[in-house]
């Protein structure tokens, strides 16, 4: 969907964060040269749009008690990557799922699942339904823990 | 982090509203003042127990595109790397993880066209092969994480 130079300056107004302030929509519509009315109207808008997925926190995993971020990653047969993937993804503890490239040899799996646990047997649990959950289907996988978070900004667009 | 805290951690990832006073709205439903939520949401911001709070903008709804990267970076030559691919404006994420390939890193950029031109930049500051990992297929879910 088009964006338009307003849309582009509400964005790059808002991509760090929304105003810490009680009226926030007015704070950017004064920044902006804007009525608050339609800065209400366009984030409306790009909400519908889904130019933005949502407005909301981002925690800190870490932060959280959540110490095992791992990513999962699969090597199964492309032919059943989309079913096993759907099915992997309905699990409540998966917060990601997604198909990508292989790049053979260094790099086999095409399906990535990540999970999320406060303690390494959280985490393990959670592999191991996973693992169970794909059963023969699996070729072999492994999991990549984070061990830093060494930069999470999300999108930035400039100007 | 208190049960307010938490609380409020858990209330604002599942979303906040577009109206004149959006905080003074979750305020209430937490049954909280607006002040005490303008100041503890200021404490975890700064605490860095969140990350952010504000829009989240989607790169491919906006005509760009999102791809997931991985280098293979030599131990000692982790922190130099990182901070040449961190200084990318492109670079949403970027994660450090025990695998051979040890650098992860998410690109956003405006134009699809740029994912390309991006990489080739970082492989020519690096000297490393960029891993272009793309998602071919997305089985969406929407986990919040329990504070």
């Amino acid at each position: 969907m088009p964006l338009d130079a307003i849309d582009r300056q509400i964005i790059q107004a808002t991509q760090a964060g929304l105003p810490l302030v009680s009226e926030p929509y007015q704070a950017l519509a004064e920044q902006l040269g804007l009525t608050a009315r339609e800065v209400m109207q366009r984030m409306t808008n790009m909400q519908q749009n889904g130019v933005i997925r949502r407005i909301a926190a981002v925690p800190n995993h870490y932060k959280l008690g959540y110490r095992y971020n791992g990513m999962t990653v699969w090597d199964v047969d492309d032919k059943h990557v989309d079913a096993l993937g759907h099915r992997v993804a309905e699990l409540p503890f998966v917060s990601h799922c997604y198909q990508r490239p292989r790049y053979l040899p260094d790099w086999p799996y095409n399906l990535f699942a990540m999970v999320h646990g406060k303690t390494e047997q959280d985490a393990e649990r959670q592999i191991a339904i996973i693992a169970e959950l794909l059963g023969a289907d699996v070729r072999r996988h492994t999991v990549l823990y984070s061990s830093k978070i060494l930069k999470k900004t999300g999108l930035r667009i400039t100007g | 982090m208190d049960d307010i805290d938490k609380a409020i951690v858990n209330r604002l990832q599942q979303g906040f509203p577009v109206c004149e006073s959006p905080y003074r709205r979750v305020a209430e439903q937490l049954g909280i003042t607006e002040a005490q939520l303008l100041a503890r949401l200021k404490s975890l911001l700064a605490e860095g127990v969140l990350s952010r709070f504000g829009p989240m903008y989607h790169a491919e709804q906006m005509g760009g595109a999102l791809t997931l990267a991985a280098l293979k970076v030599p131990d000692e030559r982790f922190d130099e790397v990182a901070e040449i691919v961190n200084a990318f404006p492109e670079v949403a994420h970027n994660y450090a993880r025990n695998h051979q390939l040890n650098m992860w890193f998410v690109l956003a950029t405006e134009k699809p066209e740029q994912v390309q031109s991006v990489i080739a930049e970082i492989e020519r500051q690096t000297g490393l092969t960029v891993y272009n990992m793309p998602k071919i297929g997305e089985y969406f879910v929407g986990l919040q994480l329990e504070a």
